[in-house]
């Protein structure tokens, strides 16, 4: 076995991991504050993608396109808290669930209908191909630089729930609605908020995503990637997404080198579900999702 | 006016416990098969039953089953799909190793070998619920498609990766044509059809209803929460797996795997929804809206445009229409149309008085 080797994947998952993190944040998010499974967040990933490749492909400076993208995400989440949320408060998780399939279908119409459905080439001005050399072992700097800002990015979303009015808002509407309710807290207002910044995370994903894979329809996919990260972090939990997606992207980096060779590859579509499936089997809310309790 | 349930005494206990209890229900249900059976192939053309009728039935038959695990036991399912593949791809190569066998049998072992796959991925419910659950079919799902990408043996060595049905004779007759075809998914649907339906009030029934509003609950009064479960998926999974096959069989005639990805899996869940969960009539609702509303918004696009917006603008907006719809009635009705014919039901009870 060679060790050099080994230790190539196993930081490339890592870094790969990252990625998936920064896509499962979003998930984690929503489903913090609201209790709403966000299906449409990897059309969310690729609206903000192909809204900001457009911008810039217009000739906008790089920091006025994310001001204008963070603007329309803005203005996204008011209009899905107002026409979808508001009318189903109180049903089924599962309606919910549906609805936000719905809204899936929705915004990938709308991104590729307002802007449309090439490959658009993103340059943050980061060299993919360039590598680290550690011994023998390469290691990618665009993955780093990912990893940089998906680890800046968790950092600053963390610091933002602990020290700020909102915050600490958004962290009582989690524990308890009514409660939060009660004692003054503007629900609405709220989930305004949360919708607003897991755009903000979606547009970190789509641009991070998009400079590595190009800004195509297929970006809305890696939503289904996310999934079981989310099972295995926990689907409350901000550190559990990050754990998660780093358990993740080397498990499937590592079994489709090590393992794939001799089951006829390409079994990175499913491995992190089986992952997901075995962690669930020993703790059923994931690694750092809090205990379930029941009572009849 | 008509619909009332007046002066219609239950004297005894078989009457009292009769799938369709009042006299009108039984005239309807009469009335909807002669139409199924005898009208529709009288006046529907080869385009509508093979298009839009057969597909529909056969979809309608996997949203049943899905209906029974999701609407009446209260697991959700992300999986259907791949469990409908195995029931196609099990048919299939039950006929392909022992040429002899009957494809009705086939069929049946396809929806048997469905029901084991669903039975073993079903085995995590009994830890994990909601959208964990939900999860570890999607599990399911990647995992069942890969298998019958990656392994030729499941396709036969096919070159190309694709499976081709064989040529289905019933008692000496050829099914080949659409009309032949609509009467074979027709009954076989109608018989699945009966069979939860009285499934869902029996013993069995309850004790999934039991399970899906409250499983601790439901464990307390004494219902073992793996046999019943397991027994949901079991069925369902069946179900899936005869649609599957059908899907094969008679809709497709050649399939890859693809064809049961997991788009397939979520337009089944939207069957149910808009549907309505935990009711018969649901299923085939459900599936009648999904079928016919990409077909009217085709239709509806060009007829308003007149061909001048280019095609892919065109998918674009039904995509946005489509999800638009979706939420739109789940707003309206979340309880489905299944729920919208119960009221219009009631309301004829009243009629001509408001209450």
């Amino acid at each position: 076995m060679d060790w050099w080797f080994f230790l190539e994947v196993f930081i490339g998952g890592l870094l790969s991991g990252v990625m998936y993190s920064l896509v499962a944040l979003g998930f984690v998010l929503i489903f913090k504050a609201s209790g709403v499974f966000n299906f449409a967040q990897g059309a969310m990933v690729l609206f903000a993608a192909l809204t900001f490749v457009r911008l810039l492909e217009m000739g906008i400076p790089m920091l006025a396109a994310v001001g204008v993208t963070m603007i329309i995400m803005v203005i996204l989440a008011i209009a899905i808290e107002r026409i979808v949320l508001r009318p189903l408060v109180n049903q089924d998780l599962i309606i919910l669930f549906m609805a936000t399939i719905g809204l899936n279908y929705f915004i990938e119409g709308m991104a590729q209908l307002v802007w449309d459905s090439k490959v658009h080439v993103l340059d943050l001005g980061i060299d993919e191909y360039d590598a680290f050399e550690i011994g023998e072992a390469f290691i990618n700097k665009f993955d780093v630089y990912a990893a940089l800002i998906a680890g800046g990015l968790v950092l600053v979303l963390s610091l933002f729930f602990r020290y700020t009015v909102i915050g600490r808002a958004l962290r009582a509407v989690a524990d308890d609605h009514q409660a939060a309710l009660s004692v003054g807290i503007p629900l609405r207002t709220i989930w305004i908020y949360v919708w607003s910044t897991a755009g903000l995370v979606a547009l970190v994903a789509g641009a991070v995503w998009g400079s590595k894979l190009g800004v195509q329809f297929a970006i809305s996919s890696v939503a289904l990637k996310a999934i079981p990260v989310l099972i295995i972090g926990g689907f409350t939990s901000v550190p559990g997404a990050i754990l998660g997606g780093l358990i993740v992207g080397c498990g499937e980096k590592l079994a489709e080198v090590y393992l794939g060779g001799f089951v006829g590859g390409a079994i990175e579509n499913w491995f992190p579900y089986m992952l997901a499936l075995l962690v669930l089997m020993i703790r059923p809310e994931g690694i750092f999702g809090e205990k379930i309790i029941e009572r009849v | 006016m008509f619909y009332r349930e007046a002066g219609q005494f239950k004297t005894s206990y078989k009457k009292d416990q009769s799938i369709l209890p009042i006299f009108q229900d039984r005239i309807a249900m009469v009335a909807m098969l002669i139409f199924c059976f005898i009208v529709i192939p009288l006046f529907a053309n080869d385009y509508w039953l093979a298009s839009i009728l057969v597909p529909f039935l056969a979809l309608s038959l996997a949203a049943l089953g899905l209906n029974v695990l999701t609407g009446y036991a209260g697991q959700i399912s992300l999986g259907t799909a791949a469990f409908m593949a195995v029931g196609a791809f099990a048919a299939f190569n039950l006929q392909v190793r022992v040429p002899e066998i009957p494809f009705l049998i086939a069929f049946l072992w396809g929806g048997f070998c469905a029901a084991g796959v669903g039975i073993l991925f079903g085995l995590p419910s009994l830890r994990i619920k909601g959208f964990y659950l939900a999860v570890a079919t999607l599990a399911a799902q990647f995992f069942i498609e890969w298998l019958f990408t990656h392994f030729d043996w499941f396709t036969n060595y096919s070159t190309s990766g694709v499976i081709t049905a064989p040529p289905m004779t019933l008692l000496g007759m050829a099914i080949d044509n659409p009309l032949s075809k609509y009467f074979l998914v027709l009954s076989i649907v109608v018989i699945c059809a009966f069979f939860v339906r009285n499934l869902a009030r029996s013993e069995i029934g309850r004790a999934w209803m039991a399970v899906r509003d409250m499983d601790i609950a439901a464990e307390a009064i004494g219902i073992n929460l793996m046999k019943t479960k397991l027994l949901a998926f079991g069925v369902s999974s069946f179900l899936c797996g005869l649609a599957g096959a059908l899907w094969a069989y008679v809709v497709l005639g050649t399939v890859e795997p693809q064809a049961f990805d997991i788009a397939r899996s979520f337009e089944i869940l939207f069957m149910i929804v808009i549907g309505g969960l935990g009711s018969v009539s649901g299923a085939f609702l459900g599936a009648g809206f999904m079928i016919l509303l990409p077909i009217l918004l085709n239709n509806v696009g060009s007829l308003i445009t007149g061909g001048t917006i280019s095609t892919e603008t065109i998918a674009h907006i039904e995509y946005m229409v489509f999800g638009a719809f979706i939420i739109f009635f789940l707003i309206v009705e979340p309880n489905g149309l299944a729920r919208l014919w119960q009221t219009g039901k009631e309301k004829l009870r009243l009629w001509p008085f408001p209450y």
